[in-house]
């Protein structure tokens, strides 16, 4: 594995290029800042675009190699694109024998959503998250950042449903 | 804010904060927790905001954790303690009006005593919180995590100047190891010790670290910290580096707490303004800062050598533990690791000294524990107890007992480290020697209880499957061990084990647990272990008579439609995902035909008997396969 190119005099050269700067550029040749710049960037872009890894392995000294051990390592990190809805079903223990796990088999069957994948139509990722310490209030689930908590069935039918609906209504307006 | 020059400054500003919290007769905070997030605190403490700004009689509080989860949004007024539960944004107004103009209370939003029935209006009146002890937790709800002068207005940071004016390092050091202040981690090793042997070994830098990593799933007590009292933690590792020398100090936090990164990053730039962190502390030539840096989802990552690396930016992967992280520790320096409840009781015990720590919990594990009391318990949340409480205390009288009367199964401390106990060890004493004596260990504090409609062997599976997923593969018994004994036990899960299985599953365990190479894999076959060990006739049940107890696992359960009680609604017909429910002809019922369940369809994920107001809806185990069969 190798460094090509110096971290201290690497000039972005394409727009994503400049965008990845802009997040991890007072990290430059600093490797032990490696997740924290990965983390910045998937915050950015829902996941890893190759092109800003490749970034960040010239800008802060790290083989590519190292960044993909990484990328595979935490479970945050996603190497492929991620849904415009990022829910995160809580699969903590106290949300599991409050029947978390179940929730997602009605996502799955209903609205096409799969158990940490996306659906078809790009809308939405279903993640697992291992515990975002709202114990009490289980199941949970994130919808882009926001806590619904004791979440039935029935109350995440609802939430895909309207985000489907706005979506559905945003894209008519776009095309209108 | 003007940086505090000298400890006399300080001591000045300490009474100047002190006053201006004073000057408010009334103080109404609402709880920000992630519980009471996830059931709409945010909407509340906003009307509040609202309705508050330019008072001048009313100081209003957004705080941290709380602790009655259950009962979320929370708000409580002081200095009078009147505790309010599931507040609505509406109820902001009324709220106000009531306690500023005559002082009464509204009755609506008051606890009430579930067995009594009688409304409960102070905090201390309701048995959850009179039953506790809090130290670590004591300002949650009194303070705004975000604001460094209500920290000080409490006496925050006197145990940092007291260090700095009076104390010699090797002082401190002597009363940390009098005070047998046990790691909270879950390992329990004394961090006074820690501290003695960092401080003796050999080396120019030394590294002062918080692991913040709380990766054990069905636990909040870390969280509760940093967001509720940020400035205890920080006040804790400044005294701890300047007791050890520390040179540069790190704080590693997983991101999937972003509210308490958020509020810890804020506490840092407070504290440096205050020049309470940064160079030349307070006027002294002690200097120390602190660097944040977030976890990205790893389990692993919580044990201090895996941390170590992540912190570096690499994977973590724990290495061996021949040579201690004390003297190699963090870019193979000097390390001390300690945990964030850990580093919060240190200003405490610097403040009232060892003898005072000591006279709190048992002899061999004294002071407090904070624990995340959750499943299917009445009074979910978050408690501090003194050490020794037994098991029978928390979850009967602070916990409230078991939900919708049911019959208590198991509990479960130390997470995915941890054993699960049955009833006959709920008189044991929640201690680090006690219950890692009863096959369990007491963890960072997750305390997961379980009724009759809990399956054991689903739980157990379900730590298994959590553990392959987050083992970092570099030592074959976690790697392989932990995959072939989740093979079995779904296996089990399935209908499909034999009673060599039990066996095969104890050996197994036994050996991960001897041979893997850092404390996570050791520990792992806990809850396996553990639950054959109290357990077995459930492990039976699934295997011989392909029954699950507790009427969790699916291929051994299926959902049927009880006749009698089903009124022909439909309206689990329009629940059910796999078009599974058809009705019956020519069995009208008040609001429809009569329904049932096709087996063959059925996906049993419940949402049937989740929508059912009739309660029509029964779970059968071993599954029954057809209708006919009643």
């Amino acid at each position: 594995m190798e460094v090509t190119g110096h971290p201290e005099m690497t000039e972005p050269a394409s727009e994503i290029e400049r965008e990845v700067e802009e997040l991890i550029g007072k990290w430059a040749g600093n490797p032990s800042k490696t997740i924290m710049a990965m983390l910045a960037v998937q915050e950015k872009y829902n996941w890893l675009p190759q092109k800003a890894l490749e970034y960040i392995s010239i800008r802060l000294g790290v083989p590519k190699g190292q960044i993909y051990h990484i990328a595979t390592f935490y479970k945050v990190f996603s190497l492929l694109p991620r849904g415009k809805h990022i829910l995160q079903l809580c699969t903590g223990t106290g949300c599991h024998i409050l029947g978390s796990a179940l929730l997602a088999k009605t996502l799955d069957k209903r609205h096409g959503i799969p158990w940490n994948g996306t659906s078809d139509d790009g809308l939405f990722t279903l993640e697992s998250v291992n515990c975002i310490g709202a114990c009490s209030m289980g199941p949970v689930l994130v919808v882009d950042g926001e806590y619904h908590a004791n979440v039935t069935h029935d109350r995440a039918d609802a939430i895909v449903k309207r985000l489907r609906k706005r979506a559905n209504k945003e894209e008519n307006n776009g095309e209108a | 804010m003007e940086k505090l020059r000298s400890i006399e400054q300080f001591k000045l500003f300490q009474d100047k904060c002190r006053r201006e919290f004073e000057e408010y007769p009334l103080v109404i905070s609402v709880c920000q927790g992630a519980s009471c997030r996830a059931a709409g605190s945010e909407e509340v403490a906003n009307v509040f905001e609202k309705l508050t700004t330019g008072s001048s009689d009313i100081r209003f509080i957004k705080s941290g954790c709380q602790g009655f989860c259950e009962y979320g949004p929370l708000s409580v007024v002081r200095p009078s303690n009147i505790f309010y539960q599931m507040v609505k944004p509406g109820d902001a107004a009324e709220i106000m009006r009531t306690t500023k103009d005559d002082g009464e209370v509204v009755d609506r939003l008051l606890y009430t005593h579930p067995a009594t029935g009688e409304k409960l209006g102070r905090e201390h009146e309701i048995e959850f919180y009179s039953k506790q002890q809090r130290i670590v937790l004591a300002l949650n709800g009194y303070i705004d995590p975000l604001r460094i002068d209500d920290y000080l207005a409490h006496g925050g940071y006197s145990a940092l100047a007291k260090a700095l004016q009076v104390m010699e390092p090797g002082h401190i050091i002597e009363e940390m190891i009098e005070a047998n202040l046990r790691g909270r981690g879950g390992a329990g090793y004394p961090a006074g010790w820690k501290w003695k042997s960092c401080k003796e070994a050999p080396g120019d830098r030394r590294h002062i670290i918080c692991n913040a990593d709380e990766g054990d799933p069905g636990a909040f007590m870390d969280q509760a910290v940093l967001e509720g009292n940020p400035h205890s933690v920080i006040e804790g590792m400044l005294i701890g580096a300047y007791a050890i020398g520390g040179t540069s100090g790190y704080i590693y936090i997983r991101h999937e707490y972003p509210q308490a990164i958020e509020t810890f990053s804020a506490a840092l730039d407070k504290a440096r303004e205050l020049g309470l962190l940064g160079d030349n502390i307070l006027g002294t030539d002690f200097s120390f800062d602190i660097d944040m840096t977030f976890g990205a989802g790893s389990f692993v990552c919580g044990e201090s050598s895996a941390l170590m690396r992540s912190l570096d930016g690499q994977v973590g992967e724990p290495r061996d533990k021949f040579t201690h992280a004390t003297e190699k520790g963090f870019h193979d320096e000097p390390t001390t690791l300690n945990n964030v409840e850990t580093w919060a009781n240190v200003p405490h015990i610097i403040n009232k000294g060892a003898k005072w720590f000591r006279s709190i919990g048992t002899k061999d594990s004294p002071g407090t524990k904070v624990f995340s009391l959750v499943g299917k318990v009445n009074n979910t949340g978050l408690i501090e107890v003194p050490m020794g409480t037994s098991l029978r205390e928390i979850v009967y009288d602070i916990g409230g007992g078991i939900k919708n009367d049911g019959k208590f199964k198991a509990v479960q401390t130390g997470g995915p480290s941890g054993g699960m106990l049955p009833e006959s060890k709920l008189d044991l004493p929640v201690d680090f020697d006690a219950l890692t004596d009863a096959g369990s260990m007491m963890g960072s504090g997750g305390m997961i209880v379980m009724d009759e409609h809990t399956c054991v062997v689903d739980v157990a599976k379900y730590f298994i499957d959590f553990l392959i997923e987050e083992s970092c593969g570099k030592c074959l018994p976690c790697r392989e061990g932990l995959r072939q004994m989740s093979k079995i036990l779904h296996r089990i899960c399935d209908g499909e084990g034999t009673l060599k299985d039990i066996d095969d599953l104890e050996a197994l365990g036994q050996t991960v647990a001897a041979t893997a190479l850092c404390g996570l894999g050791k520990s792992a076959p806990n809850p396996v272990l553990s639950s054959i060990n109290y357990f077995r006739e459930e492990y039976i049940a699934h295997i011989v008579e392909h029954k699950c107890p507790g009427g969790v696992c699916m291929s051994l359960i299926s959902y049927h439609i009880v006749p009698d009680l089903c009124n022909g609604c439909g309206e689990c017909d329009e629940a059910c995902a796999s078009s599974a429910i058809r009705t019956v002809r020519g069995q009208k019922r008040k609001e429809g035909l009569l329904c049932e369940i096709d087996q063959a369809l059925c996906d049993k994920c419940g949402a049937c008997m989740q929508i059912c107001k009739e309660n029509a809806i029964e779970k059968r185990s071993p599954a029954v396969a057809s209708r006919g069969a009643a």
